[in-house]
């Protein structure tokens, strides 16, 4: 088993999420993470979705997604050539007498402190699974109140566009 | 031309402009608005039918028959949710049907109002696509794209829901001319490369195989496979989906591979050192256990569907593409190779392959009380109605009998459900088939469990002029469940006792219903009873035919197993190796 990241375009159209999380569900696959924005199209949407497996069933698993009607194109972006980030919220408790010991942490791994309050700190910081896995880990004595953890997004590094030719008919070869 | 009307009548009209002629369903609440105009259309004949299961397996039925789009409009709430069984068969057999369900009012939609259901989240995962119409002015091309869907690439089942007051608000009808789909481009125009690197193998392999399946029918490439088949000397194979695709008093052909398989067609496939598989998916009643499949074979795979392609089997040579431009392809490509002076030798391998067909023919036991052999009943309703008639079978022994004993000589004459497997499926998919052939003759060959299950449909055949005759093969059990509890479970029919022969009368309820009904009971009067039936042709026909109970379909792979254990009948194996000659 190994992670893998997949960039989905799809149809912006209501149910399309529904259509690719059931098919990962019907065809048993778990998903990891999986968030969903808008693109520089706006009929276009983007779906960034991390699944553990081996490669063969990731093959049949993409080759399922691409039958949806509603599917434009599927890249897998492979992690030495890919910028990814997931963005995180924590609640930390804190007060005067730890306060800036949580601002040292916070200070070390460049996240930023959104709210204040008398006995806690909203932290807020981007950056790959592994850091932020980390931070926590440093965060975690103060005692976390709340945490918030978005999907991981993702983006290929140089020049090139994903969806510069997703309009475009699909090559589509087994 | 554009033109105002209301989106009900946009609906109709989209039916007719996407050449739809028959539809079949019933009227409820959802879809009231629509069956108002649809009560004038010249062009789109509607059936009424006594249950919507009825109308989705007669849709397959003239879309199988016919090879154009089936049609069934229904109801919201129960009435799409009876369709589900339909539209999954579809899936199943990638047979092309339009299913057009009404649904609430699009402000009602998510409120849990009477009759709402949410069909399209409920056939996602048994549709190839579906919509929900919120708005009339998305009808006509929402229709438009439904049938494109539905009949190109890989065929298949698509839904429209539509929402009642979109059906009922003003619109400008326009009828697209083409349709826009961005993330839908199905390939079937296979890749040169890979045509040439096929070629190569079938002309240089010694123990190839032509596996056949559905989606040659599908692509109506039997013509194609016959000249490929011809030009190469191979066997062919053709599985319970592609029967009559290649015709089975030809020479080249072994008859139908899988767990009810003639030992001469899984041997073919177990022994081959290539398997050419077109238009098939190596689904677990072909394959038996996976890892011992063809276990020498290297595989050249066709098909249209890339994701079918790898799935189960590895291929060695994957092509994407419509059968029939695949077939074409290989016969330019294969010939030329001929011409180069390349071919392989087969002597030897058909050496084997008639020794397998002279010693393991298929054959049943006559019954020694005297009772009716269900083979020889469906033997000798293929020899009197002939190769012409369009068969329907259910599912369970009566099916397997008449895909070994029915002559499958031509394409699109013999209907059933495969991959899912539907009891129930013979009455309404005939009486679909004889809409779509009203001059050919349709008979259902079906199971009195089967019968009984969506026999009602004989209202509708007699009321709306669908003379379909029914062979009812009545062992008063669900036969097949009962074979297995007697070779796997000791003998102990648990609930697989019908007492069909008892209750109920079959002569009876066919009269009830509008038809003319026999009972046959005796070899002596088999052939007269299908004579006779076939003398009638203004009303439907069910004859009661009542068979052996214990009659048992074989060959038989047990699941699970590998097709090396076929048994030719209970505690009977071929003796493989023996060299027979």
């Amino acid at each position: 088993m190994s992670t893998h990241t997949l960039s989905v375009l799809v149809e912006n159209k209501p149910g399309v999420l529904a259509r690719i999380a059931g098919l990962f569900a019907r065809r048993g696959f778990n998903i990891e993470s999986l968030a969903v924005g808008p693109t520089e199209y706006d009929e276009v949407s983007r779906m960034t979705i991390v699944v553990n497996v081996e490669e063969n069933p990731l093959e049949q698993v993409t080759k399922q997604l691409n039958k949806l009607v509603n599917v434009l194109k599927i890249v897998e972006l492979e992690p030495s050539s890919t910028v990814s980030r997931e963005l995180l919220l924590v609640k930390v408790k804190s007060d005067a007498v730890t306060r800036s010991q949580v601002l040292e942490i916070v200070e070390m791994f460049r996240a930023k402190v959104v709210d204040v309050a008398t006995d806690a700190l909203t932290i807020e910081a981007t950056g790959s699974a592994d850091k932020l896995d980390a931070l926590l880990k440093m965060l975690d004595s103060f005692g976390v109140k709340e945490l918030v953890q978005s999907g991981m997004v993702a983006v290929g590094r140089g020049s090139r566009s994903i969806s510069d030719r997703a309009l475009r008919p699909i090559e589509r070869i087994a | 031309m554009s033109e105002q009307m209301t989106g009900a009548q946009a609906l109709v009209r989209a039916l007719e402009s996407a050449g739809a002629e028959v539809a079949f369903g019933i009227p409820g609440g959802a879809i009231l608005p629509t069956y108002d105009p649809l009560f004038d259309s010249q062009k789109l004949r509607h059936v009424l039918v006594r249950h919507e299961q009825g109308a989705g397996h007669a849709a397959e039925g003239y879309a199988l028959a016919t090879g154009k789009v089936g049609v069934a409009i229904v109801t919201s709430g129960p009435g799409a949710t009876n369709l589900v069984t339909p539209i999954y068969n579809a899936y199943m057999d990638s047979t092309p049907i339009v299913a057009i369900t009404g649904q609430v009012g699009s402000p009602m939609i998510g409120t849990d109002a009477f009759q709402e259901a949410d069909i399209r989240g409920i056939t996602t995962p048994i549709t190839k696509h579906n919509f929900l119409v919120t708005n009339a002015d998305d009808i006509a091309h929402t229709v438009a794209e439904a049938f494109f869907i539905a009949s190109t690439g890989r065929p298949g089942p698509v839904l429209i829901d539509v929402a009642k007051d979109a059906q009922q608000a003003l619109t400008t009808f326009e009828y697209p001319e083409r349709v826009e789909l961005p993330g839908y481009r199905p390939t079937a125009k296979p890749h040169s490369k890979q045509i040439r690197e096929a070629a190569k193998l079938i002309v240089s392999a010694k123990r190839p195989v032509f596996y056949i399946g559905g989606g040659v029918l599908l692509a109506r490439a039997s013509a194609e496979l016959r000249a490929l088949a011809e030009l190469t000397g191979i066997p062919v194979v053709t599985t319970l989906m592609a029967r009559g695709a290649f015709p089975d008093s030809h020479r080249l052909h072994m008859g139908m591979p899988g767990m009810h398989g003639t030992v001469g067609a899984v041997g073919a496939l177990q022994r081959s050192d290539l398997l050419i598989a077109i238009g098939t998916r190596f689904d677990d009643r072909v394959t038996g256990r996976l890892a011992s499949f063809a276990p020498n074979a290297a595989v050249i795979h066709a098909d249209i569907d890339p994701a079918e392609i790898s799935k189960n089997r590895i291929a060695d040579v994957p092509i994407v593409g419509d059968a029939r431009e695949v077939i074409a392809d290989l016969v330019v490509a294969v010939r030329a190779e001929l011409e180069a002076g390349n071919q392989a030798d087969l002597t030897g391998w058909w050496r084997q392959l008639d020794g397998w067909r002279t010693v393991y023919p298929l054959a049943y036991d006559t019954p020694s009380d005297g009772s009716l052999s269900p083979q020889y009943v469906i033997e000798r309703l293929g020899k009197i109605v002939g190769p012409d008639a369009v068969y329907v079978a259910g599912v369970g022994q009566h099916q397997m009998w008449a895909a070994h004993y029915l002559p499958h000589e031509k394409p699109h004459t013999w209907l059933n459900s495969g991959g899912a497997g539907t009891m129930g499926f013979a009455v309404p998919a005939a009486m679909g088939a004889k809409f779509g052939r009203p001059d050919t003759p349709v008979w259902a060959i079906d199971g009195d469990g089967c019968f009984q299950m969506t026999n009602q449909e004989l209202v509708t055949c007699a009321l709306e002029g669908a003379p379909i005759k029914v062979a009812i093969i009545n062992n008063g059990s669900l036969g097949m469940v009962r074979q297995w509890q007697t070779l796997f479970y000791n003998e102990r029919y648990s609930n697989t006792d019908l007492h069909s022969k008892r209750v109920p009368d079959f002569v009876k309820l066919a009269d009830a219903m509008g038809c003319v009904g026999m009972r046959c009971e005796s070899a002596g009067d088999v052939d007269a009873s299908i004579e006779k039936a076939m003398s009638i042709d203004d009303m439907p026909v069910v004859i009661d035919f009542e068979v052996h109970k214990d009659a048992m379909v074989w060959p038989m792979v047990p699941a699970g197993t590998s097709n090396d254990d076929i048994n030719v009948a209970r505690d009977l194996a071929p003796a493989w190796e023996t060299e027979v000659l």
